[in-house]
């Protein structure tokens, strides 16, 4: 064994999780530093299990005032009678965490997330974002990738009953316990910006519907400068033509991005609970933190898509390579 | 969204408050729902902060059921949260408290519970909503009486079942250290000294008192304490392992263990060391530890034998003389750090003994707890799902229902596998009325036999009611006469034949259970021999299907307050301490079947593993159901894991 030991409450703590993956990766955890930007009912599931997990700290970021709908899916808030208190959700939410785990640092840090320059970001091992807009999310991956140190990238969003997640491990090697030996092994993670150029045409047959779905929103919104989940049913119309030409562009039959299902992403933006749960805590374990420490298996790579309408959590690799 | 009516009219019934408990009580009341009532028996201890979010170092000891309440309550004041702090199958739970609830969401942590909470729901006909996590991996299943099978349509894994002599005098595992220092050696030490041990506690080398050899156990007046401990160690460690070797027929093919003593161990040292007396005051008993006495500090470290050693004396000397109160009654408990200190070390001196490799305490801690591995993330998944599968309920969409599985790696890209629900299983006793079918030596087996072995430990009943025709037999009530009382205490006591309705070869007899409203007709087959080692009850259930145990170091565990009379052919591991969330039935279908195996990859598990038999058409049908048919799941996982 190297590096310190875990201390003795640290191991009666995590006593559970330790025998799940191990002591090393519990120290490697204990000394990771993860931002979070958006903190919606998703991102707030992931936080408060790498908080209770036990991460080194946790920079949480956004100004937004806790007020009627954030609140509605945020469990880390107390409900307040006078409804709009002080403080952002960043602020409400960080002291809420703090109380899950004292062993955990959290913090927030103000401002705009554009404004964050690429220096910022070198504190971090993990940087997640969610409910950022196409822009944002090209932006802060780049910077993540413009610096020395390899810092992972994850976006999460959540509309209605789906979700998507996505992960940039950028050059990734690991160790893969085989049967007696331990092999090193190498992935090659694109960026966000990279994953969506991506021709449609090449990618594997049966990739999910929700991938192109969530490209075609995510697009439209961009296009129309509106904020990630500003859409009502008025934009269907719209939202469907545009569907038809990237679809023409891209020749994927417009079959594959159904009518229902962009429906059901435009129309109710609202974050699902059940489906938050589901999509934060997956998060939280692609972690590659926690999995590839455990030597099981391969990091995932690079998409994972969930929709409580078929129930099916699925993992896709849109990668060149 | 169209949900939200179902979901604000619903009335629904939480049991456990657990690992999955606090993460369903928060989505739940996120999800909007307003009327919601919880059961837990439990109190919070600190391994469940991890993960169990609801809960703080401060609410320590307190009711999980009523601190996650609270805990919802502050983000949620509007919505109703009733909490009982519990037992599930406490008499008030009965068929028409079921009744009152639109769906049933388990996150239990038990079998026994599990199979309970399915009967009053298939007798409430309230539609169940269960699920389970080991690890990374979890399950959600749905079960609506008539339309999908119930939780016991197919086999539960049995808890592993060890021979005693494998236990007292042949272990070849760790674990059989960890059941001998916990069952027999803890339990003979410091629990109830009139409950059957099979440890071996007469010592008959004094030639002299050959009937009358004196119990080892038993410390004599004045004893000094450092002489007692010693005795106690050279007994079971020395003179136990030299007697055993006398017995030649059992070492023909097998590795002979070799007796320790104190003085090859320790030589003078423990006079020195035994003093604990300078060992910091403390009212807190489970402050107590050895380990600090000892400057051991890591739990993830292998002691040597000389450290195995002290660690026992140590922990033997503040038993006696800081808990001296407690013993006769101590049952041994995963969260008394000064008893597994004990059973560490004494496992270990025994394994020392039969060249078993040493294990660390944290190790032993999670043998003889039976402590499951659990992530919050899981947990968290799983409590969506459940909600998922709740709301589909409550909508009278039980078409769209599904059997979801989590997974650790992903199978044909999913990561979480919806599979259709299965249909009842006709030959089901729970669900269908199909009879049972005894075998059993009617001339010899006592009407307790078949109450302990068959009714209370097969079939799961809580209050059982036995009757042969129009002649009641047997019963279990608060409110039962004397002179019934008496009756049934004596017929307890007589051979089938013999009973006032005399139970023979042909005969039938029904079993039920008036809180779960269960009924079973068990038809009795007259048979005179059974094999010991392969059934060691004495009779066989036939019609009652069980799989086969999974010899998983991690989970079996063993009691020994179980009050049966395990001392006669085996020690029955029942799984008495689990944590929530988890247990073996993580092997109940064939993607379980891969789940069970790729978690006991997680440990070195030394010996091979039988092999669990897949249900092919259950396999089938999830291979089947899943849309790009490239490869059989479960081809798939059986190579990965070779």
């Amino acid at each position: 064994m190297n590096g310190e030991e875990l201390t003795e409450q640290e191991t009666a703590l995590y006593d559970r999780q330790i025998r799940v993956w191990g002591v090393d990766a519990q120290r490697r955890l204990s000394k990771s530093h993860v931002f979070v930007s958006g903190l919606k009912g998703t991102a707030v599931e992931f936080c408060k299990n790498i908080v209770l997990a036990g991460v080194g700290s946790l920079v949480l970021n956004d100004d937004n005032p806790a007020t009627g709908e954030a609140l509605a899916a945020n469990f880390l808030i107390p409900f307040d009678e006078n409804m709009g208190g002080e403080g952002s959700l960043a602020e409400l939410c960080c002291d809420s965490l703090k109380d899950f785990n004292p062993m955990v640092h959290v913090s927030v840090e103000k401002g705009d997330l554009s404004t964050f320059g690429v220096d910022f970001f070198e504190k971090f091992d993990v940087v997640v974002i969610s409910c950022c807009s196409l822009a944002a999310k090209k932006s802060v991956n780049e910077k993540c990738r413009k610096l020395s140190k390899r810092v992972a990238f994850y976006t999460v969003d959540c509309r209605d009953s789906c979700g998507e997640i996505f992960v940039d491990l950028q050059n990734y090697s690991y160790a893969k316990k085989k049967v007696d030996e331990t092999v090193q092994c190498q992935l090659q993670y694109p960026s966000f910006e990279e994953a969506i150029a991506i021709p449609w045409r090449s990618l594997p047959r049966r990739v999910a519907k929700l991938y192109f779905a969530m490209r075609v929103v995510e697009r439209f919104e961009d296009v129309e400068k509106r904020r990630p989940g500003e859409t009502s049913i008025a934009d269907l119309p719209n939202v469907m033509k545009l569907r038809n030409e990237l679809c023409l562009a891209h020749s994927l039959n417009e079959s594959q991005i159904p009518d229902s299902l962009l429906e059901r992403l435009v129309v109710s933006t609202k974050e699902f609970p059940p489906v938050s749960a589901v999509l934060g805590e997956s998060s939280a374990r692609l972690f590659e933190v926690i999995k590839a420490i455990s030597g099981k298996g391969d990091p995932l790579k690079n998409f994972f898509f969930f929709d409580a309408v078929d129930g099916k959590g699925v993992i896709e690799d849109i990668s060149t390579s | 969204m169209e949900h939200l009516s179902a979901i604000k009219g619903a009335k629904v019934l939480m049991v456990g408050a657990g690992g999955i408990g606090c993460e369903l009580l928060k989505t739940l009341a996120l999800s909007g729902f307003q009327d919601i009532h919880i059961i837990d028996m439990d109190t919070i201890e600190v391994s469940n902060l991890n993960r169990q979010f609801l809960f703080r170092q401060s609410h320590v000891g307190q009711s999980k059921a009523k601190v996650a309440r609270e805990a919802v309550l502050r983000f949620r004041p509007q919505i109703s949260i009733t909490p009982y702090h519990a037992n599930v199958k406490d008499s008030d739970f009965n068929v028409d408290f079921f009744k009152q609830f639109s769906v049933v969401l388990n996150g239990l942590d038990n079998l026994d519970a599990r199979r309970h909470v399915n009967r009053l729901c298939l007798a409430a006909d309230v539609p169940l909503v269960e699920s389970g996590t080991t690890g990374f991996l979890g399950q959600v299943t749905v079960h609506i009486k008539g339309r999908t099978e119930c939780y016991e349509c197919q086999p539960k894994p049995a808890p592993k079942t060890y021979p005693v002599c494998t236990i007292t005098s042949t272990p070849s595992k760790f674990v059989h250290c960890i059941v001998w220092a916990k069952d027999l050696l803890f339990a003979k030490l410091f629990g109830d000294k009139n409950q059957d041990n099979d440890l071996n506690v007469r010592s008959n080398d004094s030639a002299s008192s050959s009937d009358h050899s004196e119990d080892v156990f038993e410390r004599k007046k004045d004893e000094d304490f450092e002489q007692y401990a010693k005795r106690i160690y050279d007994h079971v460690f020395g003179h136990n392992i030299e007697s055993a070797l006398s017995n030649e027929e059992t070492w023909k093919n097998r590795n002979k263990p070799r007796p320790i003593y104190v003085k090859d161990v320790l030589s003078d040292e423990i006079q020195q060391n035994g003093n604990v007396d300078k060992t910091p005051a403390t009212d807190n008993s489970s402050m107590l530890s050895a380990m600090a006495y000892l400057g051991l500090k890591n739990p993830q470290d292998i002691w040597s034998l000389k450290e195995n050693s002290r660690v026992f004396f140590a922990a033997l000397k503040l038993f006696f003389s800081k808990r001296q109160k407690e013993i006769g009654n101590l049952s041994f408990d995963k969260d008394d750090h000064l008893a597994v200190e004990f059973v560490t070390a004494a496992a270990n001196i025994r394994a020392a003994s039969f060249g078993i490799p040493l294990h660390s305490l944290f190790e032993a801690k999670g043998i003889a707890g039976n402590i499951v591995h659990a992530v919050a993330t899981t947990n968290a998944i799983i409590a969506g799902l459940i909600v998922i599968e709740a709301i589909k309920v409550l909508q009278n969409d039980s078409k769209s229902c599904r059997m979801t599985y989590c997974l650790e790696h992903p199978s044909r890209k999913m990561l979480l596998m919806p599979v259709e629900p299965f249909e009842p299983n006709k030959a089901c006793y729970v669900c269908s009325e199909t009879p049972l079918v005894l075998e059993v030596n009617t001339h010899r087996a006592k009407l307790r036999d078949v109450v302990e072995k068959i009714v209370t430990s097969k079939l799961g009943m809580n209050l059982p009611l036995i009757t042969h025709g129009s002649g009641l037999l047997y019963e279990v009530g608060d409110d039962l006469e004397e002179d019934m009382v008496a009756n049934y205490a004596a017929n307890l006591e007589k051979v089938l034949s013999e009973l006032p309705y005399a139970i023979t070869g042909g005969t039938m007899i029904q079993v039920e259970d008036l809180q779960q409203e269960l009924v079973c007709n068990i038809n009795i087959k007259h048979r005179e021999e059974f094999d010991e080692e392969k059934e060691p009850d004495g009779m066989v259930l036939h019609g009652w299907t069980q799989a086969p145990a999974a010899e998983n170091k991690d989970t079996a565990t063993s009691s020994s307050n179980n009050g049966a009379s395990t001392s006669s052919t085996s020690t029955t591991l029942v799984p008495t301490d689990m944590e929530e969330d988890d247990e073996l039935t993580i092997l109940e279908t064939g993607i379980e079947t891969i789940a069970a195996g790729k978690k006991r990859k997680l440990s070195d598990v030394s010996n091979s593993e039988t092999p669990i038999p897949t249900d092919d058409k259950r396999a089938k049908k999830i291979a089947e159901h899943a849309e790009d048919d490239v490869v059989v799941m479960l081809d798939d996982e059986k190579k990965n894991s070779r």
